[in-house]
């Protein structure tokens, strides 16, 4: 009777090197994430050291150094206020663009009356840009505080709404769902708290995800109308004196703030559906 | 004897199914299609009838209709006499899907129904544990939500997901049809387990001969354009059945009656496909 055993290759050092390179590395996905910062920086100094002009210009944009120290600048002379004011826009606009887009979006999804009543309206003001309710904000609004607050309300405002509406309605079309409940006997109260709130939870996860991104988006927009102090305003002064490093500094740091904070909605929203499993092509 | 005993003990139970003159017609504008016609139906309490025949003869629609998740065109169903008029939990259903609230631990999936009738905690708790026990998913109860279950589990929590409610009948939709042939053997034998333990009436859809032999008291075949119950009948085989009496000479004489039964109707449903 024979058997083949097959015999263990010898290992070369090279390798080995190579495994552990892999694990350490490429395997590693906090690694790949620096990696894309180092590259997307690293060809940002590329382009500004050889001067880059073919269509596009990189010959006056600040380098990442330029940008660095500037940002060292800002940092060293007392920043918190421009954060902290920024910060305070965008959170207060955010907050009630959730509960109002949520609660509306629900809503709206649930009964066909409540989406006659205040769909259309809502969809005419939908494809206004932040930047065009300026003029309005400052004739609406007791003081350029809340009127900033409010640009920022629309960002994130619509992108909330539509996908809670969505995120319902697609529970609801869901035929089966809907009968389980309907066959234990459940009302129409059941069915709303026990089937299409959930159910409409991943939609309205990324509602809020993607309504933190664009309340960051319109703080440039909210910080033009008025004020000394925010981040984006910072950015359009740097602009208005033609002193371009802030600007792109202004820019990355809205970015930063932006991304942290979608992170974290991300986080919270994925801690609220435990159920949820996501698998990737080429994850572990 | 033990039959005569089973019949009388059938009288006084709950589950009587009575379906009248019951036609579904979808109209378009000139052109009509007969999903049900006339269906002419009595189902005793307790009794396990298996609704049998090729795709688009209508068993699905009938049994929607039983649940009352769909409205008849014309007659009626009464459950124990009361008309049926949209979907209760007197009517458990399993879906041929997998159809457990992905939200939802296995446990609070099977409370569910006692929950929304405002069953005290404790009772519930006792209930559904019971239940769980009885196919195996106890330890299955808390920690796991439905996708962590295989397809076997998921139908057998759908299955005590209805039977909690303690259902006069019980309506299921091909709901081991998405089974391995393994595992759908051993979903049998278990459903008529529990089905001896509870007499609840069952009303069972499929389109595999051997399953509706197996499982049933009587097997109604259905035909179609338009979709009809074609014949009713009786399967005497002893029970408790297990998985080696469909080998027996009476098993294999009674398939071939019914796929003698249900081919012309078949061949007529392959012919308007093509």
């Amino acid at each position: 009777m024979a058997v083949t055993v097959s015999k263990p290759v010898p290992t070369r050092w090279f390798g080995r090197i190579g495994d552990v390179l892999k694990t350490l590395f490429w395997g590693n996905r906090p690694f790949r994430r620096v990696l894309a910062l180092m590259i997307f920086f690293g060809v940002w100094q590329f382009l500004c050291a050889i001067n880059f002009d073919f269509f596009i210009n990189f010959q006056l944009i600040p380098s990442p150094w330029e940008v660095l120290f500037a940002t060292i600048d800002f940092v060293t002379s007392d920043p918190w206020i421009h954060f902290r004011s920024s910060i305070q826009r965008v959170f207060f606009g955010y907050l009630a663009a959730s509960v109002l887009g949520i609660i509306l979006g629900v809503l709206i999804g649930w009964f066909e009356a409540v989406e006659d009543l205040f769909l259309p309206p809502l969809e005419l003001l939908r494809p206004i840009p932040a930047v065009a309710w300026i003029p309005l904000a400052i004739l609406m609004f007791p003081n350029a505080e809340s009127g900033m607050v409010y640009i920022t309300f629309i960002g994130a405002f619509f992108p909330m709404l539509i996908s809670t509406i969505r995120g319902v309605e697609s529970t609801l079309s869901d035929t089966v769902l809907i009968r389980v409940g309907q066959c234990l006997g459940a009302n129409s109260w059941h069915i709303f708290k026990d089937i299409v709130i959930p159910g409409s939870m991943p939609s309205i996860a990324s509602g809020l995800t993607i309504g933190m991104g664009n309340a960051w988006f319109c703080l440039v927009t909210a910080e033009i109308l008025a004020g000394r102090y925010g981040v984006g305003y910072i950015t359009w002064e740097s602009y208005v004196t033609s002193n371009y490093p802030p600007i792109v500094m202004g820019m990355l740091l809205i970015g930063l703030m932006g991304a942290l904070s979608s992170w974290a909605v991300g986080r919270a929203t994925n801690a609220l559906m435990p159920w949820r499993v996501i698998n990737k092509q080429g994850g572990g | 004897m033990v039959t005569m005993q089973r019949t009388a003990e059938r009288q006084t139970l709950k589950g009587a199914v009575q379906v009248e003159g019951l036609s579904v017609v979808y109209r378009r504008k000139n052109y009509e299609n007969r999903v049900l016609d006339s269906i002419q139906l009595s189902i005793q309490p307790g009794e396990f009838v298996c609704l049998l025949g090729p795709s688009g003869c209508g068993k699905s629609t009938l049994l929607n209709v039983i649940a009352g998740f769909l409205k008849p065109s014309a007659g009626y169903v009464l459950v124990d006499q009361m008309p049926i008029s949209r979907p209760g939990a007197d009517r458990g259903f399993v879906f041929q899907q997998y159809s457990l609230l992905p939200w939802k631990t296995t446990f609070q999936n099977i409370e569910l129904g006692l929950k929304i009738r405002g069953v005290p905690k404790a009772e519930r708790t006792e209930r559904v544990h019971e239940y769980l026990n009885r196919v195996g998913l106890y330890k299955h109860r808390s920690s796991s939500y439905p996708h962590q279950l295989s397809g076997g589990m998921q139908q057998r929590a759908s299955i005590i997901r209805a039977l909690v409610n303690s259902p006069s009948v019980l309506l299921m939709d091909e709901p081991f049809a998405a089974l391995d042939a393994q595992t759908r053997h051993m979903m049998q034998e278990m459903l008529l387990g529990i089905w001896d333990d509870l007499k609840t009436t069952v009303i069972f859809v499929t389109h595999d001969i051997e399953e509706a032999i197996f499982l049933g008291d009587r097997i109604c075949t259905m035909g179609v354009h338009p979709g009809r119950i074609k014949s009713e009948i009786p399967i005497d085989l002893p029970r408790p059945r297990h998985f080696d009496d469909t080998l027996s000479k009476e098993f294999l004489a009674l398939n071939r009656q019914v796929f003698n039964c249900i081919r012309e109707e078949t061949m007529k449903s392959m012919e308007e496909s093509f």
